[in-house]
């Protein structure tokens, strides 16, 4: 037999074969599948987020537990964070300073609470230029910020997971938390969209 | 590790390829990948330090080439093959072709020796330390100053987390460091903060 190198096999081969081992150790991947389709799609939205800065915004006693200790807080909304998560923390953003998510070293987002990371979010080019060139990238995202806005970016390099709170849009008095909650969209609580 | 992974502030990347209401998962491969290696995770085979380990130890050429969901699937694969699942061979014939794997781990590390406890307030400098194996210290950050704004709960010490080492838990501490401080002369203002382990950090006298 000669030792010719083989091509390098498709992505869905790789990853089937991958899903063959797991299932000869019992994992029952197929099943697990089905599960993580559902957690994706109806579970870990940011409609959980939007839930929670609607109450902050009409019900300042909850705003208040919920910036002092937001992993308590949540749970009072019936929502939860993975076990190695073990801190949510949440940031708001004001006239004088905004808040903007990231993580340089991979992806790490407070996932059941925010949504999985957007496509954007993962790529090379936020998580480089982000930290360094943070107005200029919210700009160009369709965030400008007047000058005197203080930006405060948050790299997400441990288990500590955030959310930012955004600022209440005007001409929202008259909502309730339901309405106020469909005004909340994933960008604005990672920061890079105001409402 | 001083690896591919470690982006922050690294220059000459374009525009960020944002849209509104961005798409998560793109082809359903990739929901499948996303949901194999949480499944390995949630069956012991490794840990969330060892995963992210294993995709920064992947080749830089293949980090920067790959997709996203591709250096989660190439992790998963290089676990399942140095925990003894399943060798590179089997998994080869499996794949009916080459496997590209993650490269070799250095030794990881316990808590650092010196290690102490600071308060809000403090002043502290991140270690000018270079670490082989797995850390999340960003390298920006290295050797940078910065103020301390608050304590986190106790988390594995990912240094030695990732490599199946015993440490003590440590927790974390929000630094507040300023960009302009970061890069003299060559960034936007904004105050950058980071949750720095305790082990990485010294007071800054």
């Amino acid at each position: 037999m000669n030792a010719k190198p083989h091509a390098i096999a498709s992505i869905e081969q790789r990853l089937d074969s991958i899903q063959t081992v797991l299932e000869q150790h019992g994992m029952e991947p197929d099943k697990f599948i089905d599960t993580f389709h559902d957690l994706a799609n109806e579970h870990w939205i940011p409609e959980n987020g939007a839930r929670l800065v609607a109450r902050a915004w009409s019900d300042p006693e909850f705003k208040q537990r919920l910036l002092g200790d937001g992993t308590a807080a949540i749970q009072e909304m019936g929502l939860s964070m993975p076990p190695h998560h073990r801190h949510f923390v949440v940031l708001e953003n004001t006239a004088d300073i905004h808040n903007v998510i990231c993580c340089t070293l991979c992806s790490c987002t407070a996932f059941t609470i925010i949504g999985l990371p957007p496509d954007w979010y993962k790529d090379l080019e936020y998580r480089a230029r982000v930290v360094r060139e943070s107005r200029t990238v919210l700009q160009e995202m369709g965030l400008d910020l007047p000058a005197h806005v203080q930006i405060r970016v948050w790299d997400t390099t441990a288990d500590t997971r955030y959310m930012v709170l955004p600022q209440r849009p005007t001409g929202t008095e008259n909502l309730n938390a339901e309405q106020l909650a469909a005004l909340v969209n994933k960008d604005a609580l990672i920061g890079v969209a105001h409402l | 590790m001083d690896g591919m992974h470690d982006l922050g502030g690294k220059e000459g990347f374009g525009p960020v390829r944002h849209s509104k209401n961005a798409a998560v998962f793109h082809a359903d491969w990739e929901i499948r990948a996303n949901a194999l290696y949480s499944l390995a995770v949630k069956c012991g085979v490794y840990n969330m330090d060892e995963y992210r380990h294993a995709i920064e130890r992947m080749e830089p050429r293949h980090y920067l080439s790959a997709s996203y969901y591709e250096r989660s699937l190439t992790a998963l694969a290089s676990l399942c093959v140095e925990k003894g699942l399943v060798t590179r061979e089997q998994l080869e014939q499996l794949a009916h072709g080459s496997y590209p794997l993650a490269l070799p781990s250095a030794p990881g590390r316990s808590n650092h020796p010196q290690r102490k406890t600071f308060l809000p307030g403090d002043l502290v400098r991140v270690r000018d330390e270079h670490v082989p194996g797995h850390m999340r210290m960003p390298g920006y950050l290295r050797g940078k100053c910065g103020v301390v704004i608050s304590k986190s709960p106790l988390y594995p010490f990912p240094d030695a987390h990732g490599h199946g080492i015993h440490a003590e838990d440590e927790p974390t501490y929000d630094v507040r460091f300023e960009a302009s401080h970061v890069w003299p002369n060559d960034a936007e203002n904004a105050q950058i903060h980071a949750a720095i382990f305790e082990s990485y950090l010294e007071l800054n006298k």
